[in-house]
């Protein structure tokens, strides 16, 4: 036994050791010359996998189970030997795509899913944390057997300590301290951590070089050599059994090695090392027969110590620990320290790889993503993360050396070393189905993969934790012993009746079997993402392809946006080399406002993706370049898209067209217009040419009126009277003109009352009778008996007609004039038709007579011109019109002319023609 | 001794063709009158005067018309032409002196200013 101050103070010293060669190798990194970029210090790094489970728990199997104990070694020899197959494609995948943990290569295998890296770091914080108990719970009880040891000691119960005489407490803190120290100063693009891999590779060959110490020593000295050893042990009845291979140990032994082989490839730690650390492909060459042989080295004599210590010492002696008790009992104090110090090497080793790695997953996979959908953080908008990304990591590494430390406080006392071990190897093993599904088969879907994982992890923590909890008195015995609800069936260690096998066994059967089951038969039936399609391509087929993302990036992002957000989370520094180095290798330009090419951005994911995590990365590219990769759906849509462009770039062309037939019409309007204001022009010079015919004569006869003093009488008075009459033409020419301007702006005002139509006929016979006189016109009225009611502008119906019986007048037969006048109701209105006995209308004039100044070539030429204003059958028209009547004109030939005018009204009852007809409302209706 | 010099007025206007036949003959003209273009042409040709009065809208061919043929014939070429319009635009005053005439008036006209123009165009061609 050795002075707790003397350890204590080893323990110390070892410790500043490993600090100061972890802070020489960083700097060394940062220098450029570099001690870990070499075959030998990646293979001893990867030796971290023998961890206090190797060096004390071999032994301690070996001494239960015999050969077992190799079966854990056998698992990674093989992976290892077989490196070409899946060694060598995780790793290309992963330097290809900046991978810097295992959940981040799980997530970015199915798609970069952020629920799945969640899901993994998850289960492998929950996964490691017995396995760190079972580290601090190596340290303590080492500490505490040379500390305490005597002949015939028993394990102490190590939870009635209080934590601060714990030694697992220190090394939990000083384990946490080194993660922090080491694990987290830089936020490196790569994950690289050269001053903690330079110490663990130190480690590695300390603890090897102690356990074959004491293994030579146990050969050696305390026999005559090996065969002597063997011989000895199988003399005991025993021992003897563990020499031999047990009858029926197969189904055990399979799981333990195939749990072996899930283990060097799933453990985070390992990841870690193997993968995530690793600079050069060529190294796998090397490790891929130097670790194994390693492996050979560790194991060559745990067999032997296991039996000399099952020879030496007492029974109760726990056999985990003999790789100590055995020197302390031949009192080899020296070698027991060294035995001490190999054993916290093995342990201090674990929980440094295993908790930086956990801290990165914790941080990208976990912590990250939660941050980066809480919008109010803004992360995205924040100029500095780095310092923040290290808080997070440094913040992780204390919870999960912690969670261990509880764990092993609470259940680690009981169970031996290895069995804790197996618990968690049994956890992480959760991930195979979907790691080798998702290298080998692109058919695995993100759903598939999240399923099976919750199944198999649920399963583990019901067969394998529960139990594992009661039987440290944790939780209530009675559930393990009867089963959920009391089913014996959900009994959590024979599962629906299988009570054939060992615990761990039975476990990791139903665990894995179902996590696969439902792996494969969800990924089947569910569809892959686009993303996931290319990702499965991109996993599956790394060997095919040059490992070039094929994805494109259709967006549009300047340089030096990228830049800037390579600054946030690399630094200047980084940045600055990054892009420099992209831009002399692409000979383009890597600063400045130009748009950045998709060959720039898929550059700066895998850049960010190797300190974030690649679903991160992609989230924060994507919010700097203003689109999204494309992918085959989204090509799909654009094709839709274009089809509906196209669809709409016809209607656009139909539109197009009925603008040009529009145009057209317009032109063609416009045209009419033209011709409408020649045709306005004509009209008024017309119009100017009417009003100066009347005016000339005036003028001229009242200038020869003044200038001829001495006219004869007769000329004057002849002369005076054409003025007046020239005089009367114009002002009614005048008047004809405004009025029918009038009408025809609709300024007229009409005052519709009850009307008989025969009255206003007599009246108007009346008003044209002096004419009628003058001229010796002969009239003739015929009315019939039945009247009519119209409701029209009582004027202007006089006016019309007085209008057609001037005309009648003007254009009868000049020697015997004579105008019949006739008025008859007829169905609906009343029919007024005037008939002079002239020359008639021609035929074709019969429609033009009632437009404007048609007098004007009408007439043939031997007529005397009108004197009217010509407009006066264009206002009858627009009269009668407006009373919703008709006028027209006949003329067969040889007969003079008719013209008609009906308005329609209401048939009363015949009267006689003086009754005059009355207005009031009580009447018989309305013509209109 | 000297003929009474022929005025020839061509106008439908009842009572322009009056006013202008009592002034010209107040001045001591012979007037004979045509109330539309072909007779007017006719008349000319017939019996040649030694002015013409010419309204421009007459039924029929219209002023211009006679004006053409008057300056197409040897014999009447040379005949003072006076146009009576009551068109004002430049575009009619422009084509008629193109045609060749001597004068134009609008209507209405000063009685005094025919009178004294007429007396012009005449004298210019006394012989």
């Amino acid at each position: 036994m050795l002075s707790s101050e003397l350890v204590i103070f080893v323990s110390l010293v070892y410790v500043g050791l490993l600090y100061a060669i972890a802070w020489w190798g960083d700097k060394r990194a940062r220098d450029g010359h570099s001690w870990v970029r070499n075959p030998t210090v990646y293979t001893l790094s990867i030796a971290v996998y023998c961890t206090s489970w190797t060096f004390y728990g071999a032994v301690g199997t070996a001494a239960r189970n015999g050969l077992e104990y190799l079966t854990i070694y056998l698992g990674p020899t093989v992976i290892f030997l077989g490196w070409w197959f899946l060694l060598r494609k995780m790793l290309r995948i992963s330097k290809a795509h900046r991978i810097t943990s295992i959940a981040d290569f799980i997530s970015s295998r199915y798609g970069k899913s952020t629920q799945l890296s969640v899901l993994v770091t998850l289960i492998a914080v929950v996964g490691t944390t017995p396995y760190i108990a079972l580290q601090l719970k190596a340290i303590a009880t080492s500490y505490t057997v040379l500390t305490v040891w005597d002949h015939g000691m028993v394990e102490t119960a190590q939870h009635s300590l209080s934590i601060f005489s714990d030694s697992g407490f220190w090394a939990a803190l000083g384990l946490a301290l080194f993660g922090i120290l080491f694990g987290t100063r830089f936020i490196d693009a790569d994950e690289h951590h050269e001053g903690m891999v330079a110490a663990i590779a130190f480690e590695s060959l300390v603890k090897m070089f102690a356990l074959l110490a004491v293994g030579i020593f146990v050969c050696f000295v305390m026999y005559g050599g090996i065969g002597d050893l063997f011989a000895e042990a199988a003399s005991n009845p025993d021992t003897a059994k563990l020499l031999l291979l047990p009858e029926n140990g197969a189904p055990r032994w399979l799981t333990l090695m195939m749990l072996s082989m899930a283990a060097i490839l799933c453990l985070p730690r390992q990841f870690q090392v193997i993968i995530v650390e690793n600079v050069d492909e060529r190294h796998l060459a090397t490790a891929s027969w130097a670790f194994p042989l390693y492996l050979l080295l560790m194991n060559l004599f745990v067999l032997p110590i296991a039996l000399a210590g099952l020879g030496a010492l007492p029974a109760s002696s726990d056999p985990d620990f003999f790789v100590i008790s055995v020197p302390l009992f031949e009192n080899q104090s020296l070698l027991a320290l060294l035995a001490y110090v190999g054993g916290l090497s093995a342990s201090t080793s674990m929980v440094i790889v295993a908790t930086i790695a956990l801290s990165t997953m914790v941080c990208n996979d976990l912590i990250v993503p939660a941050l980066l959908r809480i919008k109010p953080l803004r992360l995205t908008e924040r100029d500095n993360l780095t310092g923040l990304l290290i808080f997070i990591r440094r913040a992780s590494i204390v919870v999960v050396v912690f969670l261990g430390f509880a764990y092993y406080r609470s259940a680690g006392a009981t169970d031996a070393l290895a069995e804790i071990g197996l618990i968690s190897f049994a956890a992480t093993a959760q991930f195979i189905p979907i790691m080798i599904g998702g290298l080998y088969w692109k058919g695995g879907t993100k759903t598939g993969a999240q399923v099976g994982l919750v199944v198999g992890f649920a399963l583990w923590g019901y067969t394998l934790l529960l139990p594992s909890l009661a039987d440290s008195g944790w939780m209530d015995p009675a559930l393990i012993q009867n089963g959920a609800f009391g089913h014996p069936w959900l009994r959590p260690e024979s599962l629906l009746g299988l009570t054939d096998f060992a615990p761990l066994t039975h476990a990791l059967i139903w665990s894995i079997s179902l996590n696969t089951v439902f792996y494969v038969v969800i990924s089947l039936f569910t569809q892959p993402s686009a993303l996931e399609r290319i990702q499965a391509t991109l996993f599956v087929d790394a060997f095919s392809r040059k490992g070039q993302d094929t994805v494109i990036w259709r967006s549009s992002a300047s340089i030096d946006d990228l830049y800037e957000l390579v600054e946030r989370f690399l630094g200047r520094e980084r940045a600055f080399h990054s892009f420099r180095e992209f831009g002399w290798e692409k000979d383009t330009s890597w600063r400045g406002k130009g748009e950045a090419d998709a060959d720039m951005i898929a550059f700066t994911e895998r850049l960010l993706a190797g300190s974030i995590g690649a679903a991160s990365a992609r989230v924060m590219v994507s919010s700097v370049a203003k689109g999204e990769m494309v992918s085959l759906d989204e090509v799909l849509e654009i094709l839709e898209e274009t089809s509906h462009v196209i669809e709409y770039s016809q209607r656009l062309e139909q539109k197009s067209h009925e603008l040009e037939k529009a145009a057209a019409e317009l032109r063609a309007a416009n045209d009419r217009l033209k011709e409408l204001d020649k045709l306005k022009d004509e009209f008024l010079t017309m119009v100017s040419h009417e009003f100066r015919t009347p005016l000339t004569s005036i003028r001229s006869f009242s200038e020869i009126l003044v200038d001829t003093p001495n006219l004869e009488h007769d000329k004057v008075e002849r002369f005076l009277s054409i003025i007046v009459r020239e005089s009367e033409r114009l002002t009614r020419l005048i008047d004809d003109h405004l009025d029918l301007a009038r009408l025809e702006a609709g300024h007229s005002d009409w005052r519709a009352v009850d009307v008989n139509p025969r009255t206003v006929l007599d009246e108007s016979v009346d008003a044209v009778k002096g004419l009628f006189d003058s001229k010796g016109v002969a009239l003739t009225t015929e009315f019939s008996r039945q009247s009519v009611m119209l409701h029209v502008d009582r004027d202007r119906l006089t006016q019309v007609f007085i209008n057609l019986l001037s005309n009648a007048a003007k254009f009868s037969d000049p020697e015997y004039p004579s105008v019949i006048v006739r008025g008859e109701a007829i169905d609906g209105g009343y029919l007024v038709s005037i008939t002079d006995n002239g020359r008639g209308v021609a035929q074709n004039e019969l429609e033009t007579i009632f437009d404007k100044f048609s007098r004007s070539g009408k007439y043939a030429d031997d007529q005397p011109k009108p004197s009217g204003s010509g407009l006066g059958l264009a206002i009858a028209r627009h009269v009668v019109d407006h009373c919703q009547g008709k006028i027209w004109a006949e003329s067969p030939p040889g007969s003079g002319a008719t013209f008609r005018v009906f308005i329609p009204g209401q048939i009363m009852e015949a009267i006689d023609a003086a009754k005059p007809e009355s207005s009031g409302p009580d009447n018989l209706i309305l013509g209109r | 001794m000297n003929e009474r010099p022929k005025v020839l007025i061509a106008e439908d206007e009842e009572t322009i063709v009056e006013s202008l036949s009592f002034l010209m003959e107040k001045e001591g003209y012979d007037v004979s009158v045509a109330t539309d273009g072909q007779t007017a042409i006719s008349m000319i040709a017939r019996d040649v005067p030694d002015m013409v009065l010419l309204d421009v809208m007459m039924p029929g061919c219209d002023g211009f018309e006679v004006v053409r043929a008057m300056r197409g014939n040897a014999t009447t070429r040379l005949i003072p032409i006076m146009m009576l319009t009551a068109k004002t635009r430049e575009v009619d005053r422009r084509k008629g002196l193109e045609l060749g005439v001597d004068d134009f008036v609008t209507k209405p006209f000063s009685t005094r200013d025919v009178v004294s123009r007429v007396r012009a165009l005449l004298g210019r061609t006394e012989h």
